[in-house]
């Protein structure tokens, strides 16, 4: 399946966004995982933002960035989130509040809880109509919501589709069933044919157990424990490729015995 | 509320043991009803386990095992029982239910859990037809697993939208929705089995998203209408061909108010309707295969069911509820799933 990239957004620790990213592997500048990022999307009204979750805000942090740079209109695109854990942060607040002799579960807490709140205030953010699915595939979120987004292109269902993949670690207690280094988040606007601000061509295929090679890593150590460390992350060499304008095939692992060949191959000359 | 007897005692075997929880013991014992393993077995011989995919939908999956941990930890601590902790990926996670149905099954095509509140296992046909469509599978086994947990029991609740009796959909004294649990598969393939009289065959299908309110459906019914229409052009089907509509009809005021409306503004009003939540509850992220399954006897019986409680529809309604059960041939069904976030999903289902 071939989709074009037009916007990328990305939020992680030492990341604050695209150009950062960008920086990071094309000039490699140094990195430094300690400086965590707050975001504060300017799509949410301030009302929504202050009561939001953690995951509505990286996620929407993100998936603001990359509709800003591929210059679209957010109404004409269909949306996939994915996730692992979603809702954790509310999850916790929750079940704290049923562990009670009166349990309760306040009306807000329970309408944020569901796996799709992220998109819900994303598309009313937004003011888009358009389809949005959410899913999760634990470990493989990433790749599994970058299939439902290719093949809702390739099958003409969307002309734009923007995936987003994130994922926030779990407070304690439940923390420990899930231990996520850090958060991240990490977005794409795709469509089906390039246009002039293009930044990518992806051909992907889904390799059987037998086809698989090893999985594309990061070469810089603490990257590499963040890639494997938060399912969102698992995307980070499709950046790289990206910020290096490579033509390159990535490796990455698909549910336990599957994986995703991604065929990268840039719009833009490089500008070395 | 509508509970499911004796799954507690379901077990599941020994290999997948970990997977023990609510939710997929009610899997399990979905998954062995009606000969499906079988069909599933034959399929993975004619196909290859690599061509057959998973896709679920559910908006809670195994999180009353999440609720019990949390009423079961440490009070010096605070942590979480260390029976629980290790098996969270397989009990509480999100898409631990596709990853035991994939394992229980032998199955290793690509797979995902859908969530996306009440219309999650809706929205699981319509990812499965593009996963058929691009080539990734052959087929699909599709299906809905949502259990009963506190955290939908308490929500619903707070958000007063639970009835103190069982769930009378379009009524003008409806009172709120009756919570049920279940698990419904289907087995789609990309074509009709050639020696089945009985094919029923997924025509089309509508998505949209509200754009409106997390926890409150448009007032004027936009993103019904739209996933409506979505579901009519992909099936290239008119409103006329349509024999009866199966209502999303939770109970609640707003949703069958909003309902109607919307099926008034697309439908003439002779086109009959109805909602079965009487009938199963609202099965919240299994709401969507449960109506897939109930719409494929509908169609092999000719049978449209009327809206069980239900004494006087809304006067205010402009749509034809069915109250009574009726039997008249029928060609196509359109089915309706609305859920929170203003996630929305129309299917139309036919005989092929």
């Amino acid at each position: 399946m071939k989709i074009v990239v037009h916007g990328i957004g990305v939020l992680g620790p030492g990341i604050e966004n695209w150009e950062a990213c960008r920086r990071l592997f094309k000039d490699q500048c140094p990195y430094d995982g300690s400086v965590m990022p707050d975001p504060m999307p300017s799509t949410l009204p301030a009302n929504e933002l202050r009561r939001s979750s953690d995951v509505v805000r990286w996620s929407l942090q993100a998936a603001q960035e990359a509709v800003q740079y591929s210059q679209l209109d957010p109404k004409i695109m269909g949306t996939v989130f994915a996730a692992s854990g979603g809702e954790v942060g509310i999850l916790h607040k929750i079940c704290q509040s049923l562990d009670s002799s009166m349990p309760i579960v306040s009306p807000t807490l329970f309408h944020q809880s569901v796996h799709n709140a992220a998109a819900g205030y994303w598309s009313i953010a937004s003011g888009s109509q358009r389809p949005s699915t959410s899913l999760a595939c634990y470990d493989s979120s990433f790749e599994g919501g970058l299939l439902e987004a290719a093949t809702l292109l390739s099958t003409d269902q969307e002309e734009f589709v923007l995936f987003v993949a994130y994922d926030v670690p779990a407070p304690f207690p439940l923390y420990e069933t899930r231990p996520l280094i850090a958060p991240f988040a990490i977005a794409f606007v795709l469509g089906k044919h390039a246009l002039p601000m293009s930044m990518s061509m992806l051909n992907i295929t889904v390799l059987s157990e037998h086809d698989a090679k090893s999985p594309t890593a990061m070469l810089h150590a603490e990257l590499d424990s963040l890639r494997l460390g938060n399912p969102a992350a698992r995307g980070l060499p499709v950046l790289h490729a990206i910020a290096k304008n490579l033509t390159t095939s990535i490796f990455l692992d698909y549910l336990d015995n599957l994986q995703l060949q991604i065929d990268h191959q840039p719009c833009q000359p490089s500008q070395d | 509320m509508g509970r499911v007897e004796g799954l507690e005692g379901v077990s599941l075997k020994s290999s997948l043991s970990h997977f023990t929880c609510r939710n997929n013991q009610l899997a399990l014992l979905g998954l062995q009803q009606d000969g499906f393993e079988d069909r599933i077995s034959k399929a993975r011989r004619q196909y290859g386990a690599h061509r057959i995919g998973v896709l679920i939908g559910t908006s809670t999956a195994g999180i009353l095992e999440t609720e019990h941990a949390y009423q079961q930890k440490n009070p010096v601590t605070g942590r979480l029982p260390s029976t629980f902790v290790p098996v969270g990926r397989f009990t509480q996670d999100a898409f631990s239910v596709a990853h035991f149905i994939r394992q229980y099954l032998q199955l290793t095509g690509p797979a995902a859990v859908i969530s996306t509140a009440c219309s999650s296992s809706a929205k699981v046909f319509a990812t499965a037809s593009r996963y058929i469509e691009a080539g990734l599978c052959e087929a699909v086994v599709v299906g809905g697993v949502d259990s009963l947990c506190l955290t939908t029991l308490y929500g619903f609740s707070a958000l007063q939208l639970t009835a103190p009796g069982p769930c009378r959909p379009c009524d003008a004294n409806r009172d709120g929705l009756t919570i049920g649990e279940a698990a419904a598969f289907v087995f789609l393939e990309k074509s009709p089995v050639p020696d089945n009289q009985h094919s029923t065959a997924l025509l089309g299908y509508g998505e949209s998203s509200d754009a409106y309110h997390m926890s409150h459906p448009h007032p004027t019914g936009q993103g019904a209408i739209l996933a409506m229409k979505g579901s009519l052009k992909s099936s290239s089907l008119s409103t006329s061909d349509i024999d009866y509509i199966h209502m999303h009809g939770t109970a609640t005021v707003a949703n069958d108010q909003t309902e109607d409306l919307a099926i008034a503004a697309m439908f003439q009003a002779h086109t009959p309707c109805s909602s079965t939540k009487g009938w199963t509850g609202h099965t919240l992220g299994a709401a969507g295969a449960v109506a897939v399954v109930l719409g494929d006897l509908c169609l092999q019986q000719g049978f449209l069911p009327g809206c069980l409680n239900t004494s006087t529809v809304d006067p205010t309604f402009s749509s034809q509820v069915l109250l009574q059960n009726r039997e008249q041939p029928i060609r196509h069904i359109m089915s309706n799933f609305f859920g929170f976030g203003g996630n929305n999903c129309t299917l139309i289902l036919g005989r092929r």
